[in-house]
């Protein structure tokens, strides 16, 4: 064991091959292009194979970390996939989007001494070798109950629901208020970050296995959720997000020019915006962009600004780099791609023009003081330091609340005081019989993997459901 | 794919009529409420009010102007073919209520608007004066059908070829000092609205206007279709489209109605001269 310590610490973490910065800034292509056999090889050499691997406790679906890298090593790439499908539903997703820093990665052994194993681009990299060479084999399928589910929403957790639930035999439908399934993989997540074409083909296989996906459907509008089970389904999952987005609430925020980054990365990603003229869907170009915030969505919108042509991208964030939410390969290739960062800067007003379009904003500095509630020191205004930043575009990434389109048609469901659904840590289940929610919807916005934790629990007790009883 | 069963073509082919097969939609839809329909794989998500609905045929009908590509896009679709994606019904219902004496005010596609809610003004008991407006006789639509659905139809055109010479905001002005209005409806232009919420607001008269600021979601997701009313900012896709006439602000909508101008007025440039060479 200690032999094989140091021959892991000797041996470099096999960077995956990106595009160069000064080309991709300007492209929607994927930055990193993915590990060869070889370097997969290499990478899971790495791998120490721990008896009690820590890296799992890390990992919100507890993915056999030490099993896959080993089928990798061994040359078992099939083996590594099947694997992986058994606690991950979709490891071509996760291993592009997870903050592999502070879950799985962020445990490893090895990350002790030095880089840990990149268990995201192994993980990439089987999902990858599969769509690429695989045989697209379904996974058997258990025989009908003659049960109905109706899914609601075609994000990452409903997606796993469906998955789950078409397997073991009940006849599965997702409604998906949008043209197109997905959720935030579709609509949120950049093209250069996921690629659509993968996602497309993670629904498709879905379909393929019986999955009906009606898209279209806006429920609470189109149809209730009490109307779904007169129509006869017997058990309702609802996974429809944190579709709500927040604004600053400071003066101007009106003003053309200024959008939420659900709307900028809407038109964007699922309207394919950046092709325009060759699709319909417009999208303001600016030319000195501000984005609002500092997460993974504030850091999708600047990189998206850069990539359709922006001067300049700034991200104007009130607290310091410490606080920063986002993954830190993305806040590493927002910097390389030339954006900027206004750390402990607060914005605190917008100025526009008379035609009633953005020109700047007044900001303030920020210094930081003592600890808040949730134990990161607050950010309080340095007095005196206003100054302007002079912008044609300004996208406000600063999260997002729970869309209040389906629970409000649906009195008998209990919210909390933020409007997030109630249910079930363990199970999923809301206080509506037959009813069971998960992913961003509970949580408020999280992330992908969280999403299809929830949704594969929620399966299981749905599962228990339709077969024994509530 | 959502089939058009009937087109028309109206004032002078300004404007068209597609009645589409969307049972689900038909069948929940109240007056008032919105789809947003995409024509193809690449097309844009456009917003349009149902100026009827079919709940036994399983049909809506939309009326609309043709003033950009995405719209004349519409105006090539023939009967037979149809629309990739409609999503709804969209938005609040109007709030229909036994008042009195009602005046509904329409101008240019507004009228399309305003057509389920007259009628269904009057159905539950409201005394209904309707004005209608255009620019000239050619461009007005739906005159028949809004003189059904009303008990007295006043109708306007700016140059005078047709019915009263001049707005409709002249003739509401002589129906509010000669009758006790209770509420006024006013679906339009922009700037009709404000002028008509102008009037109204003076003689304290309660007024409803729906808004049409862009969209993309219909759904409250991107807050794109943001308005001020009272002050406060509101999503007119779920809080609306109709609001308190006297509370807009109609100046900051007619601003971002235009953010998309330069992009808008290209496209369509550019798909006018593809679609006239073939
Ligand atoms: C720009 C961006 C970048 C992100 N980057 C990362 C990242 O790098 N890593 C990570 O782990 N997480 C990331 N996240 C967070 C992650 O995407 C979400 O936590 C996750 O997608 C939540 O999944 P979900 O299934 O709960 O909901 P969603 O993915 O939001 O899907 C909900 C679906 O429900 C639909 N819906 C909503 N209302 C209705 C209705 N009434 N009827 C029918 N359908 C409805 C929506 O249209 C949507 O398709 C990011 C989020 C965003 C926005
Ligand atoms: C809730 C709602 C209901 C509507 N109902 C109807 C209806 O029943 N009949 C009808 O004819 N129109 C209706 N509209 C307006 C209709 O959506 C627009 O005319 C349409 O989006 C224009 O698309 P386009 O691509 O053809 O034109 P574009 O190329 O997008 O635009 C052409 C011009 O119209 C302006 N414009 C863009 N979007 C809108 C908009 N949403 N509203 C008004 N002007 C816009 C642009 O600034 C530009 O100057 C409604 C809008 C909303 C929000
Ligand atoms: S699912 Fe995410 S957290 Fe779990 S092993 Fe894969 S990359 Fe790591
Ligand atoms: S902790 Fe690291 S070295 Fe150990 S099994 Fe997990 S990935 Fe391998
Ligand atoms: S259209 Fe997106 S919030 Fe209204």
């Amino acid at each position: 064991m200690a032999e094989t310590a140091e021959k892991a610490k000797k041996q470099e973490r096999v960077a995956m091959p990106e595009q160069e910065p000064k080309v991709r800034a300007r492209n929607f292509l994927e930055v990193p292009t993915g590990y060869t056999v070889k370097m997969a090889q290499d990478e899971a050499s790495r791998c120490l194979q721990c008896k009690k691997p820590a890296c799992v406790e890390g990992c919100p679906v507890g993915v056999d970390i030490p099993g896959f890298i080993e089928k990798i090593t061994e040359g078992d790439f099939t083996g590594a996939i099947r694997n992986l499908w058994s606690k991950n539903a979709l490891p071509a997703v996760c291993g592009r989007v997870c903050p592999q820093e502070s879950q799985c990665e962020g445990r490893c052994i090895v990350g002790r001494k030095g880089q840990p194993v990149a268990i995201g681009n192994l993980e990439r990299f089987c999902a990858d070798y599969e769509r690429e060479n695989g045989t697209g084999e379904l996974p058997p399928k258990a025989a009908s109950t003659g049960k109905k589910v109706a899914v609601v929403g075609s994000g990452p957790s409903g997606l796993t629901v469906a998955g789950d639930l078409i397997i073991k035999g009940h006849d599965v439908t997702v409604f998906e208020a949008f043209h197109k399934p997905g959720g935030v993989l579709v609509y949120g997540i950049p093209e250069f970050r996921l690629p659509k074409a993968i996602v497309a083909q993670e629904v498709n296989f879905l379909e393929r296995q019986g999955v009906n996906i009606q898209c279209n459907a806006v429920v609470g509008r189109t149809v209730s959720l009490d109307e779904l089970f007169e129509e006869g389904y017997d058990a309702i999952y609802i996974g429809v997000g944190a579709g709500l987005p927040r604004f600053m609430n400071i003066p101007g925020e009106n003003l053309v020019g200024i959008l939420s980054a659900n709307e900028y990365l809407t038109r964007a990603n699922l309207m394919k915006a950046y092709e325009y003229p060759k699709v319909d869907t417009p999208i303001p170009l600016g030319k000195n962009v501000v984005v609002l915030g500092a997460g993974n969505v504030a850091m999708d919108s600047a990189r998206t600004a850069m990539r359709l042509g922006a001067e300049s991208v700034k991200i104007v964030y009130r607290r310091s780099r410490d606080e920063m939410p986002a993954r830190q390969a993305e806040i590493h290739h927002a910097e390389e791609e030339g954006i900027e960062l206004f750390l402990l800067t607060n914005p605190t007003k917008y100025l526009g023009n008379e035609q009633g379009r953005l020109t700047g904003m007044e900001c303030l500095q920020m210094e930081l003081g003592e600890p808040d509630d949730s134990g990161r020191r607050r950010p309080v205004p340095v007095k005196g330091s206003e100054f302007t930043i002079d912008c044609d575009l300004c996208i406000v990434a600063v999260g997002s609340g729970a869309n209040p389109l389906l629970t409000s048609t649906t009195p008998d469901m209990t919210l909390n005081k933020w409007g997030n659904v109630v249910a079930d840590p363990k199970t999923g289940k809301t206080t509506k019989k037959g009813v069971w929610a998960g992913g961003d919807i509970v949580t408020g916005a999280a992330t992908v993997i969280l999403a299809m934790g929830a949704g594969r629990d929620a399966a299981n007790s749905m599962h228990d459901y339709l077969t024994l009883g509530w | 794919m959502f089939k058009i069963v009937h087109r028309e073509e109206m004032a002078e082919g300004t404007v068209v009529l597609n009645e589409i097969e969307a049972p689900l939609i038909a069948k929940k839809a109240k007056p008032g409420q919105f789809v947003i329909l995409k024509a193809n794989e690449e097309g844009e998500r456009i917003p349009l009010t149902m100026a009827e609905t079919n709940p036994e045929k399983g049909t809506i009908t939309i009326i609309y102007m043709v003033v950009g590509k995405s719209t004349a896009l519409f105006k090539e679709l023939k009967v037979g073919e149809g629309f990739q994606d409609v999503i709804g019904p969209l938005g609040k219902p109007t709030h229909l209520e036994k008042v009195g004496k009602v005046v509904c005010v329409g101008g240019g596609t507004g009228v399309a608007v305003l057509h389920p809610i007259t009628r269904g003004l009057k159905d539950i008991g409201n005394d209904v004066t309707c004005i209608i407006g255009a620019r000239n006789k050619g461009l007005l639509i739906l005159e028949e059908q809004m003189k059904n659905a009303s008990h007295d139809l006043r109708v306007c055109t700016d140059d005078g070829s047709y019915g009263h010479h001049g707005f409709v905001t002249d003739v509401l002005k002589d129906v509010l000092d000669s009758e006790d209005v209770k509420l006024v409806v006013a679906i339009g232009p922009v700037p009709m609205m404000k002028a008509v919420s102008q009037i109204t607001k003076e003689r304290n008269v309660e007024t409803l206007v729906s808004l049409n600021p862009i969209m993309v979601d219909g759904t409250g997701m991107c807050g794109g279709c943001r308005v001020t009313v009272g002050n406060e900012t509101k999503f007119a896709c779920v809080d609306g489209p109709e609001f308190d006439g006297h509370q807009v602000d109609y100046d900051e909508l007619m601003l971002r109605l235009r953010a998309y101008h330069e992009e808008e007025r290209k496209c369509h440039n550019d798909y006018c001269t593809i679609r006239d060479a073939k």
